[in-house]
Protein backbone atom coordinates (compact mmCIF):
# COMPACT_ATOMS: atom_id res chain seq x y z
CA UNK A 1 0.00 0.00 0.00
CA UNK A 2 1.37 3.52 -1.14
CA UNK A 3 -0.88 5.32 1.81
CA UNK A 4 -1.75 3.72 5.42
CA UNK A 5 -3.95 5.89 7.51
CA UNK A 6 -4.48 3.68 10.68
CA UNK A 7 -6.09 4.68 13.67
CA UNK A 8 -6.01 8.04 13.34
CA UNK A 9 -7.24 10.26 15.66
CA UNK A 10 -7.86 14.09 15.53
CA UNK A 11 -8.88 16.54 17.92
CA UNK A 12 -9.12 20.30 17.33
CA UNK A 13 -9.50 22.16 20.61
CA UNK A 14 -12.16 20.20 22.74
CA UNK A 15 -13.88 18.81 19.84
CA UNK A 16 -12.47 15.07 18.74
CA UNK A 17 -13.10 15.19 15.11
CA UNK A 18 -11.39 11.93 14.17
CA UNK A 19 -12.01 8.87 16.84
CA UNK A 20 -9.86 6.05 14.65
CA UNK A 21 -9.69 6.43 11.00
CA UNK A 22 -8.02 3.03 9.03
CA UNK A 23 -7.61 3.66 5.28
CA UNK A 24 -5.16 2.14 2.89
CA UNK A 25 -4.78 3.34 -0.53
CA UNK A 26 -2.51 1.34 -2.92
CA UNK A 27 -1.06 2.47 -6.37
CA UNK A 28 -3.26 3.01 -9.41
CA UNK A 29 -6.13 2.93 -7.53
CA UNK A 30 -9.05 5.52 -6.24
CA UNK A 31 -10.43 5.01 -2.76
CA UNK A 32 -13.27 7.05 -2.30
CA UNK A 33 -14.47 9.05 0.83
CA UNK A 34 -17.95 9.27 1.43
CA UNK A 35 -19.89 10.95 4.13
CA UNK A 36 -21.61 13.90 4.70
CA UNK A 37 -20.78 17.10 5.77
CA UNK A 38 -18.57 17.22 9.19
CA UNK A 39 -18.04 13.57 9.36
CA UNK A 40 -14.12 14.14 8.80
CA UNK A 41 -13.60 13.93 5.25
CA UNK A 42 -11.65 16.87 4.49
CA UNK A 43 -9.78 16.33 8.48
CA UNK A 44 -8.60 13.22 7.29
CA UNK A 45 -7.19 14.41 3.97
CA UNK A 46 -5.97 17.72 5.52
CA UNK A 47 -4.13 15.57 7.97
CA UNK A 48 -2.41 13.31 5.68
CA UNK A 49 -0.96 16.50 4.41
CA UNK A 50 -0.18 17.76 7.86
CA UNK A 51 -2.50 21.05 7.36
CA UNK A 52 -4.41 20.87 10.53
CA UNK A 53 -4.82 24.10 11.97
CA UNK A 54 -2.31 24.83 14.73
CA UNK A 55 -2.85 22.88 18.13
CA UNK A 56 -4.63 19.96 17.21
CA UNK A 57 -3.57 16.90 18.41
CA UNK A 58 -3.12 13.60 16.67
CA UNK A 59 -2.66 9.94 17.19
CA UNK A 60 -2.21 6.40 15.24
CA UNK A 61 -0.19 6.93 11.86
CA UNK A 62 -0.22 7.88 9.00
CA UNK A 63 2.54 6.03 6.38
CA UNK A 64 3.67 6.86 3.25
CA UNK A 65 5.43 3.87 2.07
CA UNK A 66 6.62 2.91 5.32
CA UNK A 67 7.52 6.53 6.90
CA UNK A 68 5.00 7.91 9.68
CA UNK A 69 4.37 10.96 8.18
CA UNK A 70 2.95 12.13 11.70
CA UNK A 71 6.07 11.20 13.58
CA UNK A 72 8.24 13.19 10.80
CA UNK A 73 10.08 16.18 11.28
CA UNK A 74 8.57 19.61 9.97
CA UNK A 75 11.24 19.63 7.61
CA UNK A 76 11.84 16.51 6.38
CA UNK A 77 7.83 16.77 5.93
CA UNK A 78 8.01 19.55 4.02
CA UNK A 79 9.93 17.74 1.15
CA UNK A 80 7.21 15.19 0.83
CA UNK A 81 4.51 17.99 1.05
CA UNK A 82 3.72 19.17 -2.63
CA UNK A 83 6.14 16.73 -3.69
CA UNK A 84 5.16 13.49 -2.94
CA UNK A 85 1.81 13.90 -2.23
CA UNK A 86 -0.11 16.77 -3.72
CA UNK A 87 -3.89 17.81 -3.34
CA UNK A 88 -6.69 19.46 -5.80
CA UNK A 89 -8.95 21.55 -3.70
CA UNK A 90 -12.53 21.81 -4.74
CA UNK A 91 -12.81 25.38 -5.67
CA UNK A 92 -10.23 26.75 -8.43
CA UNK A 93 -10.99 30.17 -8.50
CA UNK A 94 -9.68 30.31 -4.94
CA UNK A 95 -7.01 27.63 -5.17
CA UNK A 96 -5.28 29.12 -8.24
CA UNK A 97 -3.54 32.51 -7.30
CA UNK A 98 -4.97 34.57 -9.33
CA UNK A 99 -1.94 37.37 -9.90
CA UNK A 100 0.48 34.72 -11.15
CA UNK A 101 0.62 33.10 -14.58
CA UNK A 102 -0.62 29.29 -14.87
CA UNK A 103 3.10 28.75 -15.78
CA UNK A 104 5.00 29.97 -12.92
CA UNK A 105 2.36 27.90 -10.77
CA UNK A 106 3.46 24.88 -12.71
CA UNK A 107 7.07 25.38 -11.91
CA UNK A 108 7.32 26.91 -8.86
CA UNK A 109 7.55 23.69 -6.55
CA UNK A 110 9.11 22.15 -9.31
CA UNK A 111 12.06 23.75 -9.48
CA UNK A 112 12.12 24.01 -5.21
CA UNK A 113 11.12 20.12 -4.93
CA UNK A 114 13.64 18.52 -8.12
CA UNK A 115 16.03 21.52 -8.43
CA UNK A 116 15.16 21.67 -12.36
CA UNK A 117 16.01 24.16 -14.55
CA UNK A 118 14.22 27.09 -15.69
CA UNK A 119 14.37 26.16 -18.86
CA UNK A 120 13.61 22.41 -18.12
CA UNK A 121 10.66 23.68 -15.86
CA UNK A 122 8.96 25.22 -18.49
CA UNK A 123 9.18 22.48 -20.71
CA UNK A 124 7.94 20.18 -17.97
CA UNK A 125 5.02 22.58 -17.42
CA UNK A 126 4.30 22.37 -20.80
CA UNK A 127 4.21 18.44 -20.90
CA UNK A 128 1.95 18.95 -17.99
CA UNK A 129 -0.39 21.22 -19.45
CA UNK A 130 -0.85 18.88 -22.43
CA UNK A 131 -1.30 15.90 -20.11
CA UNK A 132 -4.43 17.69 -18.61
CA UNK A 133 -5.82 18.62 -22.09
CA UNK A 134 -5.69 22.44 -21.85
CA UNK A 135 -5.49 23.62 -25.58
CA UNK A 136 -2.42 24.93 -26.91
CA UNK A 137 -0.11 24.63 -23.69
CA UNK A 138 2.11 27.53 -25.41
CA UNK A 139 -0.02 30.53 -24.88
CA UNK A 140 -1.75 28.56 -22.02
CA UNK A 141 1.37 28.80 -19.86
CA UNK A 142 1.65 32.26 -19.95
CA UNK A 143 -1.84 33.39 -19.29
CA UNK A 144 -3.26 33.90 -15.43
CA UNK A 145 -6.08 31.90 -13.97
CA UNK A 146 -9.44 33.86 -14.47
CA UNK A 147 -9.01 33.77 -18.73
CA UNK A 148 -9.71 30.00 -18.31
CA UNK A 149 -13.39 28.38 -17.66
CA UNK A 150 -13.31 26.90 -14.15
CA UNK A 151 -13.55 23.29 -15.48
CA UNK A 152 -9.97 24.23 -17.47
CA UNK A 153 -9.15 25.67 -13.86
CA UNK A 154 -9.48 22.60 -12.43
CA UNK A 155 -7.46 20.90 -15.07
CA UNK A 156 -5.00 23.37 -14.23
CA UNK A 157 -4.61 22.63 -10.77
CA UNK A 158 -4.28 19.05 -11.31
CA UNK A 159 -1.05 19.98 -13.43
CA UNK A 160 -0.03 21.72 -10.55
CA UNK A 161 -0.45 18.99 -8.26
CA UNK A 162 1.32 16.70 -10.62
CA UNK A 163 4.19 18.53 -11.62
CA UNK A 164 6.66 17.07 -8.60
CA UNK A 165 5.28 13.34 -10.11
CA UNK A 166 3.75 12.93 -6.60
CA UNK A 167 2.62 9.63 -5.69
CA UNK A 168 0.04 10.26 -3.82
CA UNK A 169 -2.88 13.26 -4.77
CA UNK A 170 -5.57 13.57 -2.14
CA UNK A 171 -8.83 15.37 -4.07
CA UNK A 172 -11.21 16.66 -2.06
CA UNK A 173 -14.45 17.47 -3.94
CA UNK A 174 -12.57 18.27 -6.72
CA UNK A 175 -15.79 18.57 -9.66
CA UNK A 176 -18.52 19.94 -6.71
CA UNK A 177 -18.49 23.34 -8.11
CA UNK A 178 -18.44 22.51 -11.74
CA UNK A 179 -20.98 21.24 -14.18
CA UNK A 180 -21.90 17.49 -14.87
CA UNK A 181 -20.73 18.01 -18.54
CA UNK A 182 -17.62 19.78 -17.06
CA UNK A 183 -17.31 16.84 -14.09
CA UNK A 184 -17.73 14.14 -16.72
CA UNK A 185 -14.28 15.24 -18.07
CA UNK A 186 -12.67 15.89 -14.76
CA UNK A 187 -13.80 12.93 -13.64
CA UNK A 188 -12.38 10.89 -16.81
CA UNK A 189 -8.77 12.75 -16.50
CA UNK A 190 -8.38 11.76 -12.81
CA UNK A 191 -9.34 8.18 -13.66
CA UNK A 192 -7.10 7.86 -16.61
CA UNK A 193 -3.87 9.50 -14.36
CA UNK A 194 -4.13 7.51 -11.84
CA UNK A 195 -4.34 4.39 -14.21
CA UNK A 196 -1.11 5.71 -16.25
CA UNK A 197 1.18 7.11 -13.27
CA UNK A 198 0.41 4.71 -10.93
CA UNK A 199 -1.10 7.44 -8.59
CA UNK A 200 -2.49 6.51 -5.53
CA UNK A 201 -5.74 8.58 -5.46
CA UNK A 202 -7.96 9.61 -2.13
CA UNK A 203 -10.96 11.18 -3.54
CA UNK A 204 -13.11 12.92 -0.91
CA UNK A 205 -17.01 13.61 -2.18
CA UNK A 206 -20.06 13.12 -1.04
CA UNK A 207 -21.98 12.49 -4.34
CA UNK A 208 -21.60 8.76 -4.57
CA UNK A 209 -22.70 9.13 -8.08
CA UNK A 210 -19.13 10.49 -8.34
CA UNK A 211 -17.80 7.70 -6.32
CA UNK A 212 -19.36 4.58 -8.44
CA UNK A 213 -17.56 6.13 -11.19
CA UNK A 214 -14.28 6.86 -10.33
CA UNK A 215 -13.68 4.83 -7.18
CA UNK A 216 -12.61 1.58 -6.67
CA UNK A 217 -12.79 1.00 -3.33
CA UNK A 218 -15.14 3.25 -0.46
CA UNK A 219 -14.91 4.15 2.39
CA UNK A 220 -18.17 5.79 4.37
CA UNK A 221 -17.11 7.70 7.15
CA UNK A 222 -19.95 8.90 10.15
CA UNK A 223 -18.89 11.14 13.15
CA UNK A 224 -15.21 11.41 12.57
CA UNK A 225 -15.66 6.92 12.37
CA UNK A 226 -14.91 4.63 9.20
CA UNK A 227 -18.36 2.92 9.17
CA UNK A 228 -18.07 0.81 6.28
CA UNK A 229 -15.29 -0.11 3.57
CA UNK A 230 -15.24 -2.32 0.83
CA UNK A 231 -14.94 -2.37 -2.68
CA UNK A 232 -17.41 -0.04 -4.92
CA UNK A 233 -19.78 -2.64 -6.78
CA UNK A 234 -20.03 -3.85 -2.80
CA UNK A 235 -20.50 -1.21 -0.71
CA UNK A 236 -23.12 0.97 -3.42
CA UNK A 237 -25.39 -2.17 -4.36
CA UNK A 238 -24.78 -4.38 -1.12
CA UNK A 239 -24.34 -2.02 1.87
CA UNK A 240 -23.76 -3.45 4.93
CA UNK A 241 -23.92 -0.88 7.43
CA UNK A 242 -27.44 0.71 8.18
CA UNK A 243 -25.86 4.32 7.72
CA UNK A 244 -24.59 4.02 3.98
CA UNK A 245 -28.26 2.46 2.95
CA UNK A 246 -29.79 5.34 4.70
CA UNK A 247 -27.39 7.54 2.38
CA UNK A 248 -27.79 5.47 -0.81
CA UNK A 249 -31.58 6.01 -0.24
CA UNK A 250 -31.69 9.53 0.26
CA UNK A 251 -30.67 9.94 -3.36
CA UNK A 252 -32.60 11.91 -5.23
CA UNK A 253 -31.81 10.53 -8.53
CA UNK A 254 -33.02 6.68 -7.43
CA UNK A 255 -33.86 4.86 -10.28
CA UNK A 256 -36.54 2.28 -8.21
CA UNK A 257 -37.86 5.79 -6.54
CA UNK A 258 -39.79 7.92 -8.85
CA UNK A 259 -39.88 11.59 -7.64
CA UNK A 260 -43.18 11.80 -8.22
CA UNK A 261 -43.71 8.50 -5.60
CA UNK A 262 -41.83 10.28 -2.95
CA UNK A 263 -43.78 13.52 -3.12
CA UNK B 1 -54.00 30.38 -15.44
CA UNK B 2 -50.49 30.85 -16.60
CA UNK B 3 -48.20 33.47 -13.88
CA UNK B 4 -45.13 34.10 -15.84
CA UNK B 5 -45.05 35.02 -19.34
CA UNK B 6 -41.84 35.31 -20.59
CA UNK B 7 -42.13 35.69 -24.46
CA UNK B 8 -38.93 36.06 -27.13
CA UNK B 9 -37.00 37.50 -24.12
CA UNK B 10 -33.58 39.17 -24.86
CA UNK B 11 -31.30 40.72 -22.23
CA UNK B 12 -27.98 41.96 -22.88
CA UNK B 13 -24.96 43.23 -21.48
CA UNK B 14 -23.11 45.93 -21.96
CA UNK B 15 -19.43 46.60 -20.88
CA UNK B 16 -17.42 49.59 -22.21
CA UNK B 17 -14.73 48.41 -24.54
CA UNK B 18 -16.16 44.77 -24.96
CA UNK B 19 -18.17 43.53 -27.39
CA UNK B 20 -22.18 42.99 -26.73
CA UNK B 21 -23.01 39.92 -24.84
CA UNK B 22 -26.59 38.32 -25.49
CA UNK B 23 -27.29 36.58 -22.38
CA UNK B 24 -30.60 35.95 -23.15
CA UNK B 25 -31.13 35.78 -26.72
CA UNK B 26 -34.91 34.88 -27.47
CA UNK B 27 -36.20 32.74 -24.68
CA UNK B 28 -39.86 31.61 -24.13
CA UNK B 29 -41.00 30.59 -20.87
CA UNK B 30 -43.85 30.13 -19.00
CA UNK B 31 -45.26 29.44 -15.25
CA UNK B 32 -48.32 28.64 -13.98
CA UNK B 33 -49.96 28.83 -10.54
CA UNK B 34 -48.98 26.17 -8.31
CA UNK B 35 -46.54 24.69 -10.60
CA UNK B 36 -43.36 24.22 -10.19
CA UNK B 37 -41.01 24.85 -12.98
CA UNK B 38 -36.91 23.66 -13.48
CA UNK B 39 -34.50 25.71 -15.18
CA UNK B 40 -31.15 23.93 -15.94
CA UNK B 41 -28.31 24.25 -18.25
CA UNK B 42 -24.29 24.66 -17.55
CA UNK B 43 -22.62 27.91 -15.96
CA UNK B 44 -22.91 31.25 -18.49
CA UNK B 45 -25.97 29.85 -20.59
CA UNK B 46 -28.46 32.77 -19.05
CA UNK B 47 -30.10 31.16 -16.48
CA UNK B 48 -29.69 33.96 -13.68
CA UNK B 49 -29.70 36.37 -15.96
CA UNK B 50 -32.99 35.26 -17.43
CA UNK B 51 -34.55 35.01 -13.61
CA UNK B 52 -32.90 38.57 -12.76
CA UNK B 53 -35.39 40.30 -15.54
CA UNK B 54 -38.17 38.36 -14.25
CA UNK B 55 -37.59 40.34 -11.25
CA UNK B 56 -36.42 43.64 -13.00
CA UNK B 57 -33.33 43.61 -11.99
CA UNK B 58 -31.95 43.97 -15.77
CA UNK B 59 -34.23 45.47 -18.29
CA UNK B 60 -35.09 43.61 -21.36
CA UNK B 61 -33.78 44.96 -24.79
CA UNK B 62 -36.93 43.30 -26.70
CA UNK B 63 -39.71 40.58 -25.85
CA UNK B 64 -42.33 40.85 -22.72
CA UNK B 65 -42.45 39.50 -19.15
CA UNK B 66 -45.71 39.94 -17.19
CA UNK B 67 -45.89 38.69 -13.78
CA UNK B 68 -50.19 38.18 -12.94
CA UNK B 69 -50.80 40.12 -16.35
CA UNK B 70 -48.64 43.10 -15.50
CA UNK B 71 -45.69 43.56 -17.60
CA UNK B 72 -42.67 43.68 -15.98
CA UNK B 73 -40.56 46.90 -15.33
CA UNK B 74 -36.93 47.64 -14.59
CA UNK B 75 -36.62 48.05 -11.00
CA UNK B 76 -36.27 51.94 -9.97
CA UNK B 77 -36.66 53.86 -6.68
CA UNK B 78 -40.52 54.22 -6.68
CA UNK B 79 -42.79 51.69 -5.38
CA UNK B 80 -43.83 49.00 -7.55
CA UNK B 81 -47.39 48.04 -8.83
CA UNK B 82 -48.50 45.13 -6.25
CA UNK B 83 -49.03 42.70 -9.26
CA UNK B 84 -45.19 42.69 -9.47
CA UNK B 85 -44.16 42.25 -5.43
CA UNK B 86 -45.91 38.84 -6.01
CA UNK B 87 -42.45 38.17 -7.85
CA UNK B 88 -40.16 36.97 -5.27
CA UNK B 89 -36.36 35.55 -5.51
CA UNK B 90 -34.31 33.87 -3.35
CA UNK B 91 -30.62 33.80 -4.02
CA UNK B 92 -27.81 32.13 -4.51
CA UNK B 93 -25.31 33.05 -1.69
CA UNK B 94 -27.23 33.43 1.63
CA UNK B 95 -24.37 34.53 3.08
CA UNK B 96 -24.68 37.77 0.79
CA UNK B 97 -28.02 38.40 0.39
CA UNK B 98 -28.89 38.66 4.18
CA UNK B 99 -28.15 42.02 5.71
CA UNK B 100 -25.56 41.17 8.36
CA UNK B 101 -26.28 44.17 10.40
CA UNK B 102 -29.99 43.24 11.01
CA UNK B 103 -32.03 40.87 13.24
CA UNK B 104 -33.72 38.18 11.17
CA UNK B 105 -37.14 39.04 12.47
CA UNK B 106 -36.71 42.54 11.31
CA UNK B 107 -35.65 41.48 7.53
CA UNK B 108 -38.55 38.98 7.85
CA UNK B 109 -41.26 42.02 8.17
CA UNK B 110 -40.11 44.13 5.26
CA UNK B 111 -41.04 41.18 3.14
CA UNK B 112 -44.98 41.38 5.50
CA UNK B 113 -45.19 45.47 4.93
CA UNK B 114 -44.31 44.90 1.67
CA UNK B 115 -47.81 42.36 1.12
CA UNK B 116 -49.34 45.29 3.69
CA UNK B 117 -49.70 41.96 5.97
CA UNK B 118 -50.70 43.21 9.44
CA UNK B 119 -51.75 39.54 11.04
CA UNK B 120 -48.67 37.75 10.57
CA UNK B 121 -45.65 37.71 12.81
CA UNK B 122 -41.87 36.93 11.33
CA UNK B 123 -41.83 34.39 13.92
CA UNK B 124 -44.48 32.55 12.26
CA UNK B 125 -42.78 32.52 9.17
CA UNK B 126 -39.94 31.34 10.70
CA UNK B 127 -41.90 28.20 11.98
CA UNK B 128 -42.83 27.46 8.76
CA UNK B 129 -39.58 27.30 7.17
CA UNK B 130 -38.74 24.88 10.48
CA UNK B 131 -36.79 27.00 12.51
CA UNK B 132 -37.33 28.20 16.07
CA UNK B 133 -39.63 30.87 16.76
CA UNK B 134 -36.94 32.87 18.82
CA UNK B 135 -34.52 33.15 16.05
CA UNK B 136 -35.95 36.48 15.13
CA UNK B 137 -34.14 37.99 17.56
CA UNK B 138 -30.63 37.05 16.19
CA UNK B 139 -28.63 37.87 13.49
CA UNK B 140 -27.19 35.74 10.45
CA UNK B 141 -23.98 35.51 11.34
CA UNK B 142 -25.04 32.92 14.04
CA UNK B 143 -26.52 30.09 11.79
CA UNK B 144 -25.16 27.98 8.96
CA UNK B 145 -25.88 28.48 5.70
CA UNK B 146 -29.14 25.90 5.23
CA UNK B 147 -30.33 28.11 8.70
CA UNK B 148 -29.90 31.19 6.78
CA UNK B 149 -31.11 29.77 2.96
CA UNK B 150 -34.35 28.81 5.12
CA UNK B 151 -34.38 32.79 6.88
CA UNK B 152 -34.23 33.82 3.49
CA UNK B 153 -36.95 31.84 1.86
CA UNK B 154 -38.84 33.01 5.03
CA UNK B 155 -38.57 36.99 3.88
CA UNK B 156 -39.47 36.02 0.15
CA UNK B 157 -42.56 34.12 1.21
CA UNK B 158 -43.47 37.15 3.84
CA UNK B 159 -44.36 39.28 0.87
CA UNK B 160 -46.93 36.79 0.04
CA UNK B 161 -45.56 35.96 -3.31
CA UNK B 162 -47.58 34.78 -6.51
CA UNK B 163 -44.23 33.66 -7.90
CA UNK B 164 -41.22 32.35 -5.99
CA UNK B 165 -38.21 32.83 -8.25
CA UNK B 166 -34.93 30.65 -6.76
CA UNK B 167 -31.51 31.41 -8.71
CA UNK B 168 -29.41 28.66 -7.94
CA UNK B 169 -30.88 28.50 -4.12
CA UNK B 170 -28.83 25.45 -3.19
CA UNK B 171 -25.61 25.35 -4.96
CA UNK B 172 -23.75 27.25 -1.80
CA UNK B 173 -25.02 25.27 0.59
CA UNK B 174 -23.92 21.40 1.93
CA UNK B 175 -24.86 18.68 0.10
CA UNK B 176 -26.87 17.48 3.37
CA UNK B 177 -28.81 20.37 3.14
CA UNK B 178 -29.43 20.67 -0.53
CA UNK B 179 -32.40 18.54 -1.05
CA UNK B 180 -33.97 19.58 2.19
CA UNK B 181 -33.79 23.40 1.27
CA UNK B 182 -35.16 22.50 -2.38
CA UNK B 183 -37.94 20.63 -1.32
CA UNK B 184 -38.93 23.07 1.40
CA UNK B 185 -39.08 25.73 -1.13
CA UNK B 186 -41.30 23.31 -3.52
CA UNK B 187 -43.74 22.45 -0.39
CA UNK B 188 -43.98 26.14 0.55
CA UNK B 189 -44.61 27.39 -2.87
CA UNK B 190 -47.53 24.71 -3.26
CA UNK B 191 -49.29 24.99 -0.35
CA UNK B 192 -49.81 28.66 -0.93
CA UNK B 193 -50.47 28.20 -4.87
CA UNK B 194 -47.66 30.36 -5.47
CA UNK B 195 -45.80 29.15 -9.08
CA UNK B 196 -42.29 28.06 -8.50
CA UNK B 197 -39.18 28.82 -11.09
CA UNK B 198 -36.21 26.89 -9.77
CA UNK B 199 -32.89 27.22 -11.08
CA UNK B 200 -29.71 25.10 -10.64
CA UNK B 201 -27.31 23.17 -12.53
CA UNK B 202 -27.71 20.13 -10.31
CA UNK B 203 -30.22 18.47 -12.54
CA UNK B 204 -31.10 15.20 -9.52
CA UNK B 205 -32.31 18.16 -7.52
CA UNK B 206 -34.48 19.82 -10.11
CA UNK B 207 -35.45 16.17 -11.20
CA UNK B 208 -36.54 15.71 -7.40
CA UNK B 209 -38.78 18.87 -7.21
CA UNK B 210 -39.95 20.07 -10.72
CA UNK B 211 -43.12 19.29 -12.65
CA UNK B 212 -41.76 20.41 -15.88
CA UNK B 213 -37.93 21.24 -16.49
CA UNK B 214 -36.94 23.72 -18.84
CA UNK B 215 -33.65 23.27 -20.76
CA UNK B 216 -31.31 26.42 -21.32
CA UNK B 217 -28.00 26.88 -23.54
CA UNK B 218 -26.61 29.70 -24.38
CA UNK B 219 -29.32 31.88 -24.35
CA UNK B 220 -32.49 30.05 -25.71
CA UNK B 221 -34.76 27.65 -24.38
CA UNK B 222 -33.94 24.35 -26.62
CA UNK B 223 -36.36 21.67 -24.65
CA UNK B 224 -39.40 22.32 -22.28
CA UNK B 225 -41.69 19.27 -21.12
CA UNK B 226 -42.74 17.62 -18.30
CA UNK B 227 -39.52 16.89 -16.02
CA UNK B 228 -40.20 12.45 -15.83
CA UNK B 229 -41.01 12.60 -19.90
CA UNK B 230 -38.12 14.49 -20.37
CA UNK B 231 -35.80 12.28 -17.92
CA UNK B 232 -37.55 9.05 -19.41
CA UNK B 233 -37.24 9.96 -23.13
CA UNK B 234 -34.94 13.23 -23.68
CA UNK B 235 -34.97 14.75 -27.53
CA UNK B 236 -32.61 17.43 -28.03
CA UNK B 237 -28.81 16.24 -28.14
CA UNK B 238 -27.93 19.04 -25.69
CA UNK B 239 -30.28 17.34 -23.06
CA UNK B 240 -29.39 14.17 -24.12
CA UNK B 241 -25.68 15.03 -23.08
CA UNK B 242 -26.51 16.85 -20.11
CA UNK B 243 -28.41 13.74 -18.93
CA UNK B 244 -25.78 11.31 -20.31
CA UNK B 245 -23.18 13.16 -18.28
CA UNK B 246 -24.54 12.88 -14.52
CA UNK B 247 -22.62 9.78 -13.10
CA UNK B 248 -24.96 7.20 -11.48
CA UNK B 249 -24.57 5.24 -8.41
CA UNK B 250 -24.83 1.61 -9.16
CA UNK B 251 -21.18 0.68 -8.43
CA UNK B 252 -20.30 -0.46 -11.94
CA UNK B 253 -17.58 2.65 -12.69
CA UNK B 254 -19.04 3.53 -15.86
CA UNK B 255 -17.10 7.03 -16.36
CA UNK B 256 -19.76 9.61 -17.87
CA UNK B 257 -20.12 10.27 -21.20
CA UNK B 258 -18.56 14.11 -21.82
CA UNK B 259 -19.57 16.18 -23.99
CA UNK B 260 -17.17 17.67 -25.96
CA UNK B 261 -15.90 21.41 -26.09
CA UNK B 262 -16.66 24.32 -23.70
CA UNK B 263 -19.63 26.52 -23.78
CA UNK B 264 -19.15 29.21 -27.07
CA UNK B 265 -18.85 32.71 -26.10
CA UNK B 266 -21.94 34.25 -26.18
CA UNK B 267 -20.67 37.87 -27.49
CA UNK B 268 -19.90 35.75 -30.36
CA UNK B 269 -22.34 32.91 -30.79
CA UNK B 270 -21.93 29.62 -33.73
CA UNK B 271 -24.48 30.53 -36.54
CA UNK B 272 -27.41 28.49 -37.05
CA UNK B 273 -28.47 26.43 -34.57
CA UNK B 274 -26.08 27.36 -31.01
CA UNK B 275 -25.25 23.62 -29.97
CA UNK B 276 -23.88 22.46 -33.49
CA UNK B 277 -20.31 23.00 -32.85
CA UNK B 278 -20.65 20.48 -30.20
CA UNK B 279 -23.56 18.19 -31.46
CA UNK B 280 -22.94 14.70 -32.17
CA UNK B 281 -25.75 14.64 -35.00
CA UNK B 282 -24.89 17.85 -36.64
CA UNK B 283 -26.62 18.15 -40.20
CA UNK B 284 -25.77 20.42 -43.10
CA UNK B 285 -28.98 22.76 -42.17
CA UNK B 286 -27.81 23.41 -38.42
CA UNK B 287 -24.97 25.30 -39.44
CA UNK B 288 -27.09 27.99 -41.05
CA UNK B 289 -30.42 28.06 -39.88
CA UNK B 290 -31.30 28.59 -36.07
CA UNK B 291 -34.48 26.03 -34.67
CA UNK B 292 -36.60 28.85 -33.60
CA UNK B 293 -39.44 25.92 -32.51
CA UNK B 294 -40.73 24.31 -29.57
CA UNK B 295 -40.93 22.62 -27.34
CA UNK B 296 -37.42 20.78 -29.04
CA UNK B 297 -35.61 23.73 -30.55
CA UNK B 298 -33.77 20.72 -33.21
CA UNK B 299 -34.12 20.45 -36.30
CA UNK B 300 -34.06 16.40 -36.06
CA UNK B 301 -37.50 17.63 -33.37
CA UNK B 302 -39.32 19.75 -35.99
CA UNK B 303 -42.89 19.95 -35.47
CA UNK B 304 -45.03 18.86 -38.91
Amino acid sequence: MTLTISGLKVSIGEAEILRGVDIAVGAGHVHGLAGESGSGKTVTGLAVLGLLPHGSRTAGTIQLEGRDLLAMPAKQLNAVRGAEIAMVFQDPATSLHPMVTVGVQLTEHMRHHLGVGRKEARERALGLLAKVRIPSPETAVDRYPHQFSGGMRQRIAIAVALACEPKVLIADEPTTALDVTVQAGILRLLRGLCDDLGLAVLLVTHDLGVMSAVADEVSVMKDGLVVETGPRGQVLTEPRHAYTRTLLESLPGDDHKLPQEER
Amino acid sequence: MTLLTIDNLVVEHRTPGRPLVRAVAGASLTVAAGEVVGLVGESGCGKSTLARAVCGLHPAAAGTITVGGHPVTPLGLRSRHRALTGAQMVFQDPYASLNPRRRVGAQIADGLRTADDRTTAPEDLLERVGLPRDFAERFPHEFSGGQRQRIAIARALAARPSLLIGDEPISALDASAQAHVARLMRDLAVESGAGLLFISHDLSVVRLIADRIAVMYLGKIVETGPTAEVWADPKHPYTRALLGAIPIPDGRGVLPAELPGDVPDPADPPSGCRFHPRCPLVMDVCLDREPEFGPVACWLHEPA
